[in-house]
């Protein structure tokens, strides 16, 4: 179904190119149509056929392996910036469950940061980088782990205040401490909360660190599509490759937290979902 | 006093750490180009308040358009979904998909499709978001309507069209309002990082990075405060609709897959 | 079949196993939403008893319930649990408890579910293991020591509840409402199957209900208690003997015994006498 989804757009596409103006339309005097010159909006074909030729004129690698390359440059920051972030996000949420104090002064800033864009203190973290002496992915790294740390915290505080008040009282009957009830009760109560958090993150990380390469030149996919899409008026079919090149980040990302997910939550009952 | 315990926390930690990065900055002797004390930012502010607002200004009417323009588009496919299954099985895999794709990669070819000197490609990236969040949502709200309030109506031998107006569009307004929670910031924060892959030189985004490409983090955090406080405006605003239509409902952003996203 | 018991030892001359004495509790005292739950209760269990707490909602007999178990304090009175504190009890998991809802963990096995109690007493994996075994074959879920929670059905996870509560050997059972959730049919079942298993183990159980025919069926004395301010208002004896079976519901005796407990609860209601039933019992 996932592939004949694709098939449709692609037609859609072509559709446009077909039907669409020249050079761009208005509708109500909008500018919204968009143009459909081959400098534009080249055909589907050419954007498969592009990935094969050479990155640069006179180099002698294809372009899907440049931009291969660079996404999995592109990964491996956000896979620590997710892996740091969680880490993080987890002990917030354990010490804002245990200090009711700590959960009421902290966490209106937590949910706070859901709404404004953090992304806007990526330059912030360059510049406090660069004075480190660090090297430049390590903060980028660290801006995707900050992107990361906000969801993960919220939805495990959630899981972790979600066991019926019968369990905690269950606990209670059998003496058990605070930290063995975290171990015993409140963690693997939490595991249906922290997945969504997980998949808002990944998807965080991956764009906070995309972001941050436009800004800092780091050489990944967002870098990449930045340069080819600069180069568009000769080579129109080349911003397509990374483009397609961030997709398949995207997705893979996706695709470990969901591969996580189905191990962690292989003994649960299955959700009723839509 | 109730209001006193719920505020007075987040207020005293917000006022220790404000109080602690100025010791830091001018303990330390922090440069500028490093990192501005909060009375460097505050004195960047007042300097500049006209710029921030105009800014603001631009990348807020870039967020509200696409806002708009993707509710209205995600509310109906929603219809769309509801009514004809095939088209639910070929959409909702590849808006999932989507989910996980950061398609904020798409701006640069959308300002090759369009022309770069408009904001066109911009409230476009910001309506396909809120598109597919709407979307996702409103359609679950149709489609998930308890089964008991099903058989009611059959019972009534009510027509599609009274169920759909009497039982699935009043159970899916919750819906849509968890959607736009998080769209409403959403969109601010698209709009916004649309402005870091080329364009037209305006907005909060752009003047974040010119001031940091200057070294001047006190403007730069100036217009940071404007980011933050736009995206807090567009979050009360649509929470605060919420509140005002239906009183009595308030489906959380939290619940595990709950609202979602994908 | 061998019991082992191993709550700490009562000390001479106490043998009983509760001991509640002018017990009171009062939530949010002294705020405009105080609750007088209970009101100098009087209470006095011993070894192999079955006690049923029966009354209208808000009665306390839950509350009561949680003072035996310590999860509350009194505000004022004392509950002893084998001649100890009720603190001094649940620091050393003198008794077991079930709840209305199962309240399995639905991350565990049925058999992980059991052994859960004994994790926390540190006791090894084997002998762990063993125990669980034991405690499945006595609710009869041998055949379900893999299963998850979710696919068993309401009685069934009653069952393994059940078996949780029971899996350390505890003297003392308390048990709130546990069967509330269950259709008749499984309820009056499982009541069966309760009878036998405390009755093989010798267990004293606290049980709290609003079934009457429930509480008459179960138990050798019903308290009989009533709210604003929750406090007892009546002690009935059930010689219904020891051997009850599915034929005890249809004897006359059952039924007149019902009818007892019925008018007590009506007589608790309007506020008639408040009559002070047998209190304590010398020696069992």
């Amino acid at each position: 179904m996932f592939l004949v989804s694709l098939v449709l757009v692609a037609s859609l596409w072509e559709l446009y190119k077909f039907l669409g103006p020249e050079d761009g339309g208005e509708i109500f005097g909008w500018p919204v149509l968009p143009r459909t010159g081959a400098r534009s909006m080249p055909h589907t074909w050419e954007m498969v056929q592009r990935l094969f030729d050479p990155e640069v004129r006179g180099n002698d690698r294809p372009i899907w392996f440049a931009v291969a390359g660079y996404a999995w440059y592109t990964f491996r920051m956000a896979l620590a910036g997710l892996i740091i972030g969680s880490v993080f996000g987890v002990a917030l949420a354990v010490v804002m469950s245990r200090f009711r104090v700590i959960e009421r002064g902290l966490l209106p800033y937590v949910i706070a940061s859901q709404t404004v864009p953090l992304i806007a203190l990526a330059p912030q973290f360059a510049a406090l980088g660069g004075n480190w002496d660090l090297p430049k992915w390590t903060w980028v790294a660290a801006l995707g782990a900050f992107l990361a740390f906000f969801p993960i915290a919220i939805s495990t505080l959630r899981g972790l205040s979600s066991p019926a008040p019968a369990s905690l009282e269950l606990m209670d009957s059998y003496a058990a401490g605070w930290w063995v009830t975290l171990r015993k009760l409140r963690f693997p109560s939490a595991v249906p909360y922290m997945v969504p958090g997980f998949k808002l993150a990944a998807t965080a990380a991956v764009i906070g660190v995309i972001v941050s390469e436009v800004s800092t030149g780091v050489r990944g996919v967002g870098f990449a599509a930045l340069t080819y899409a600069q180069a568009a008026t000769s080579d129109p079919a080349k911003v397509y490759a990374a483009v397609f090149g961030a997709a398949l980040l995207g997705l893979a990302m996706f695709g470990i937290v969901v591969a996580a997910e189905a191990v962690v939550m292989r003994n649960r009952p299955r959700d009723v979902a839509a | 006093m109730k209001f006193a315990r719920v505020v007075g926390p987040p207020v005293v930690v917000g006022a220790v750490l404000v109080g602690v990065w100025q010791l830091l900055v001018v303990g330390f002797d922090i440069q500028l180009y490093l990192l501005p004390a909060p009375s460097a930012i505050w004195s960047a502010l007042l300097d500049r308040v006209g710029a921030i607002w105009d800014a603001m200004y631009v990348t807020g009417t870039n967020a509200l358009i696409g806002l708009i323009a993707g509710t209205l588009f995600g509310i109906a496919m929603s219809f769309v979904l509801m009514r004809f299954q095939t088209m639910n099985e070929l959409v909702t895999p590849l808006a999932i998909a989507l989910n996980a794709i950061p398609i904020i990669v798409l701006v640069p070819v959308f300002n090759n499709m369009f022309s770069s000197t408009t904001e066109v490609p911009r409230r476009l990236m910001v309506t396909l978001i809120v598109f597919f969040i709407v979307m996702v949502n409103v359609a679950k709200g149709l489609r998930q309507v308890d089964a008991i309030h099903l058989e009611l109506m059959k019972s009534y031998a009510a027509t599609p069209r009274d169920i759909l107006v009497k039982t699935r569009i009043p159970n899916a307004v919750p819906y849509l309002f968890t959607a736009l929670k998080i769209a409403a910031p959403g969109a601010v924060i698209t709009a916004f990082v649309a402005e870091y892959f080329g364009g037209r030189q305006n907005g909060l985004g752009y003047s974040i990075t010119s001031n940091e490409a200057i070294s001047r983090t006190d403007a730069m955090w100036a217009y940071v405060v404007g980011a933050c406080v736009l995206g807090l405006v567009f979050y009360l605003v649509s929470a605060g609709l919420e509140k005002v239509t239906s009183p009595q409902q308030q489906v959380g952003g939290l619940a595990p897959g709950g609202a979602t996203t994908s | 079949m061998s019991e082992i018991r191993t709550g700490a030892p009562t000390p001479p001359g106490t043998n009983n196993v509760v001991a509640v004495d002018g017990a009171s509790m009062v939530f949010n005292e002294g705020r405009s939403n105080q609750v007088d739950a209970l009101c100098d209760i009087d209470l006095v269990i011993g070894p192999g008893e079955f006690v049923s707490l029966i009354g209208p909602s808000g009665c306390g007999k839950s509350t009561l319930l949680r003072l035996i178990a310590n999860l509350l304090s009194p505000t004022s009175g004392t509950v002893l649990v084998n001649g100890k504190s009720a603190h001094q009890a649940r620091l050393e998991q003198d008794y077991g408890m079930a709840f209305q809802q199962s309240g399995l963990f639905e991350w565990r096995s049925v058999e992980k579910n059991i052994e859960l109690p004994l994790e926390l007493k540190g006791w090894k994996k084997a002998d762990r293991r063993n125990r669980s075994r034991e405690m499945l074959e006595l609710v009869k879920l041998t055949d379900f020591t893999e299963h998850m929670p979710w696919q068993l059905s309401g009685g069934m996870q009653q069952r393994v509840a059940i078996a949780r509560a029971l899996a350390s050997h505890p003297a003392l059972l308390l048990m709130d409402e546990p069967f509330g959730a269950l259709d008749e049919m499984t309820r009056e079942h499982m009541q069966t199957e309760l009878l036998r298993i405390c009755a093989a183990a010798g267990t004293t159980v606290v049980f709290v209900t609003h079934s009457i025919p429930e509480a008459v069926y179960l138990s050798s004395r019903v308290v009989v208690m009533s709210p604003r301010p929750g406090r007892i208002t009546d002690i009935i004896d059930v010689p219904l003997g020891g051997d009850r079976s599915e034929g005890t519901r249809e004897d006359d005796t059952f039924y007149k015994l019902i009818t007892e407990v019925r008018e007590a609860l009506r007589a608790s209601e309007t506020g008639g006498p408040i009559v002070v039933g047998v209190r304590g019992i010398e020696d069992r």
